[in-house]
């Protein structure tokens, strides 16, 4: 990508691998009337990566696509494009494509010219045309619907054609706006699968946005968190669900316990009941914390038979649930409920209501979030 | 679709009382327009009664002067009105539904007010207005100009322009907006999205508000009647000129005209209507199988 | 569509695509630009209401104020009132009085029809229902003038209806110039009106509502009473606004089915400005009527009507 465009003494710094990012967000803001939408975000996304904006909804993240994608105008910062400023060009002059929620595609068109459009729109011969949307729907497996009309189409075959008519042209960076939320499960689950390999095969960046903390999970290379126009934490799925930021990206990444408590010092934190966790943290010593657990980190024993090297906590068995390949104990300690998950196992010792146990985790097991 | 179990129709009196009324309707709404196509070809010069066969009453139609000259005005006044309101409308109704302008309020207000105001009011309000337009055209530049078939036309437009922008825009509004910034987004201008996006979508309801801005202009006596000059009058208003001085046979005749010409809008209307029953495509969740 | 700019702009005003650093100044330029095309997009047809619908509203105000001079002219200087005051006259009165209660009888019959015919529609299959719509639409997009004529025809001396009463023995009827030629008249004429809006209020009703109440131990007068009737409310309100107020400002109907002695509001405007040529009582009296259906106009918005 060359820089020699009229604003390269804005390009955003060279990410940290020392490369262009693909799309560059430094300090963007969106305010409509009052409300901020998103607030002054920072974010690099990688060439070829696969990235997910995730967060509940309002939390900015349609906005954020759809100021890349053109769709919005940011109201301040400097949106970039392999290093081309674009935050002030429409959405017609950008190298992006987006997949819409609902498809969007054109009920008067068929299949083959719904894919062609953009095509046709930039002018490229017809031959060319017909050529490449054939190429671009073989690619997603709809080479033999070409000629039906969107609404003789599935769910998944609306997603599919959808796809096809974004990347024929080629974009740079592909948008998609929960493309998946329409379908059900099943074919959702396939569909996650297939994006996945499609982004990998092409080597396009795709960027994703969705509110399904496990179709992020499952699909991203990065996840961008959201919530209320600010990006919590950005990092690759394993990050996020063992080093939390925060509360909120803790809870709502997985289940967790959140146990309240304060900082004592760099390896202590004491909890609400007055009990001391030995935990490393890097927060300042005196500020509230919570200190997350994840269900299925944590073991039962009875109560007194917790072995070395492990903390505990002691309870009651409040409920039982059981989920086949899995048992939820919810337990009582005296001042909150917490849940503990059992795998399945034969080994494994069943405990039933109003059994007096002692729950119990490794160290390392539990992250130190901020409020 | 009220339900999915089949809808309750009452047992037994109230059920046969139902279903009698809207026999009774029917009849009400068809017997005196079949009656009157009846008495059309009927050969006696009362207007009501059967004297036999004859087409003599479409003839004098026909070779009638001052019918066929109003007609003929009827005609142009309506292709002229129509072809103005369904530009206007139809760039109103765009503005409303996809931009927001200062005035707007305003101007959606002024938009609904032709269409809820009475006949006799509008026909009210070009009369005095055209009067003291003329007048003042009159005193300043010396223009004798007088109502006809230019004030005609002008207040047709008046109204038909509200009743094409809300038959746009409910079509307007029943299509996603998301498809237009697809096309944006698939490098459309903003004129290749209107062109190649928004008006074959749009179509079926323009085509239906042309319909409605032709009957209702085919239809006025009132206004008409208040803003037409000597020599410039339609069919609507010579008709009824006519029957105020007594009926004849030949009205039947020229009743028939217009209601055949009624019935074919509407027919075409309905073929508009049918056109427009699929504008979204509705994304199935059965499971894929490509 | 706020902020959004597109090259190659519909009409004229866009925004230059400069490669530049987002900031406000800019997303406030790009919001202008697509205010002002929507202005743009609104103006001629804004523009005409104004000079052709909004202004002439304006004179027939000023008019109703006005005053009638000797030759049959309007003086315009010398504001009064005199023309609201003569709608206090009995001629006026009983005008008034006699368009109300017509137009009354005349939204009650429409309502007592079309109230089991909606309901009866409502019940039937999809196919059904449609065929029967149509049937509902010709009429309703049918020359007005047409069919109170067919009335006209239908009712006069010596026409069917006499001819069948004679036939079967209950003499010449004589009901061509009376009021009731013209409630039929204004029924027939409006009677779609009161079927379209009801018949869209009680489709949405959930059926199983009323099996619902007859499993609560209900009767059927109960269920209607109950909950059919309040749950097709809006209908009714709609349906009656759309046949109320036309009825009220009448033209056709009276003058062609109705008598000398059935003078009508609407009949009575149009002579004030076309023999009697008092123009200040005819456009204050335009005025009056214009208001009621402002107002009733109120009532259905309020009560959740959208489409007229």
């Amino acid at each position: 990508m060359t820089a020699s465009n009229a604003a390269s003494d804005l390009s955003p710094a060279p990410s940290s691998d020392g490369s262009t990012p693909a799309v560059g967000i430094r300090g963007i803001t969106k305010r409509f009337g009052d409300v901020v939408a998103v607030d002054a975000i920072d974010l690099s996304i990688h060439d070829g990566e696969f990235f997910a904006l995730l967060g509940p909804s309002g939390c900015g993240k349609t906005t954020t696509l759809r100021m890349i994608a053109g769709l919005d105008f940011p109201t301040e910062g400097s949106l970039t494009i392999f290093g081309q400023e674009v935050g002030t060009l429409p959405p017609n002059k950008r190298p992006v494509n987006t997949v819409f929620q609902n498809y969007a595609l054109f009920p008067h068109m068929n299949v083959l010219e719904n894919v062609g459009f953009g095509l046709k729109m930039q002018k490229v011969n017809k031959t060319e045309i017909v050529r490449r949307s054939s190429e671009a729907l073989e690619l997603v497996q709809m080479g033999a619907m070409a000629s039906r009309q969107p609404n003789q189409l599935s769910g998944g075959q609306q997603q599919r054609v959808a796809l096809a008519r974004a990347l024929v042209n080629r974009p740079k960076v592909l948008l998609l706006d929960e493309p998946l939320g329409a379908l059900d499960l099943k074919l959702r689950q396939e569909m996650q699968t297939e994006l996945k390999s499609l982004q990998r095969e092409l080597g396009i960046t795709f960027v994703f946005v969705t509110h399904d903390q496990e179709e992020a999970l499952t699909m991203s290379d990065r996840i961008g968190i959201m919530k209320d126009g600010n990006l919590l934490q950005v990092g690759s799925p394993e990050e996020i669900y063992e080093a939390p930021a925060n509360r909120f990206v803790a809870d709502f990444i997985g289940q967790t316990n959140l146990l309240e408590g304060t900082v004592e010092s760099s390896d202590t934190v004491c909890l609400a009941n007055g009990a001391r966790l030995s935990v490393r943290s890097t927060e300042p010593v005196g500020s509230a914390v919570a200190v997350s657990l994840r269900p299925e980190r944590a073991l039962l024993h009875d109560r007194d038979d917790v072995p070395d090297g492990r903390s505990s906590l002691d309870g009651v068995v409040q409920t039982v649930t059981y989920l086949g390949n899995a048992v939820v104990y919810r337990i009582a300690l005296d001042w909150m409920t917490l849940d503990v998950r059992a795998e399945n196992r034969p080994s494994m010792k069943r405990y039933s209501v109003t059994d007096e146990i002692s729950v119990s985790w490794l160290p390392q097991a539990v992250a130190v979030v901020a409020q | 679709m009220s339900s999915p179990t089949s809808p309750v129709l009452p047992r037994g009196k109230t059920r046969i009382g139902l279903t009698m009324n809207a026999w009774l309707v029917y009849v009400f709404f068809y017997a005196p327009i079949l009656l009157l196509v009846v008495f059309s070809f009927s050969n006696d010069r009362n207007v009501g009664r059967w004297g036999g066969f004859t087409l003599d009453w479409y003839r004098a139609f026909g070779e009638n002067e001052e019918i066929q000259q109003s007609l003929s005005a009827s005609l142009r006044v309506a292709l002229i009105s129509t072809v103005v309101s369904v530009v206007l409308g139809t760039m109103a109704a765009l503005a409303l539904e996809r931009f927001s302008f200062r005035g707007k309020k305003v101007f959606d207000g002024l938009l609904y007010l032709p269409i809820i105001i009475p006949d006799v009011t509008m026909a009210v309000m070009m009369l005095l207005f055209f009067s003291q337009l003329f007048d003042a055209l009159d005193a300043w530049f010396g223009l004798g100009l007088s109502k006809g078939f230019t004030s005609i036309v002008l207040s047709h437009v008046a109204f038909s322009i509200s009743f094409v922008s809300v038959v746009v825009r409910a079509r307007l509004a029943g299509m996603n907006d998301q498809l237009e910034q697809a096309a944006f987004d698939l490098y459309a201008s903003r004129w290749q999205a209107f062109r190649h996006i928004t008006l074959p979508l749009i179509a079926p309801g323009i085509i239906g508000g042309a319909l409605l801005a032709m009957t209702l202009s085919l239809d006025d006596v009132v206004i008409t009647q208040f803003v037409s000059g000597p020599g410039s009058t339609t069919l609507p208003v010579y008709v009824f000129s006519l029957i105020r001085r007594g009926v004849t046979p030949l009205i039947n005749a020229v009743s028939v005209v217009m209601l055949a010409a009624s019935i074919t809008l509407v027919a075409l209307s309905l073929l508009a209507d049918r056109a427009k029953s699929s504008p979204q495509p509705t994304p199935s969740k059965e499971t894929d199988n490509a | 569509m706020s902020g959004l700019a597109v090259d190659g702009d519909l009409i004229v005003g866009d925004v230059p695509d400069q490669v530049a650093q987002a900031n406000p100044e800019f997303e406030r330029a790009a919001e202008k630009a697509e205010s002002r095309r929507g202005l743009i997009m609104a103006l001629p047809a804004y523009l005409y209401l104004l000079v052709f619908f909004a202004l002439p509203l304006v004179i027939v105000f000023v008019y109703s104020f006005a005053t009638r001079n000797r030759f049959g002219g309007t003086d315009l200087s010398g504001w009064n009132v005199e023309a609201y005051r003569k709608l206090g006259e009995p001629i006026v009165r009983d005008i008034l009085f006699r368009s109300l209660w017509l137009a009354i009888i005349t939204t009650v019959l429409c309502l007592l029809f079309a109230y089991p015919f909606s309901y009866f529609l409502a019940t039937r299959s999809a196919t059904t229902r449609n065929i029967m719509l149509v049937f509902v639409m010709i009429p309703f997009w049918s020359n007005f003038l047409v069919r109170n004529y067919a009335w006209r025809v239908l009712l006069g001396n010596d026409g069917p209806v006499s001819q069948i009463t004679e036939a079967i023995g209950l003499g010449e009827t004589r009901i061509l110039f009376t009021p009731l030629a013209v409630v039929i008249g204004l029924v027939y004429g409006f009677l779609p009106f009161m079927i379209l809006p009801l018949y869209a209020s009680i489709e949405r009703i959930d059926m199983r509502l009323l099996e619902a109440s007859r499993d609560l131990y209900a009767s059927g007068w109960q269920s209607f009473r109950r909950v059919l009737w309040p749950l097709s409310r809006p209908g009714v309100i709609a349906g009656s606004i759309l046949v109320f107020v036309p009825s009220l400002g009448a033209y056709v109907t009276p003058e062609i089915l109705g008598g000398a002695k059935t003078t009508l509001l609407g009949s009575y405007i149009v002579t004030q400005f076309l023999t009697a040529r008092n123009w200040p009582v005819g456009a204050s009296l335009s005025f009056v009527l214009m208001s009621v259906m402002l107002g009733a106009t109120l009532v259905y918005f309020r009560n959740g009507g959208r489409t007229l």
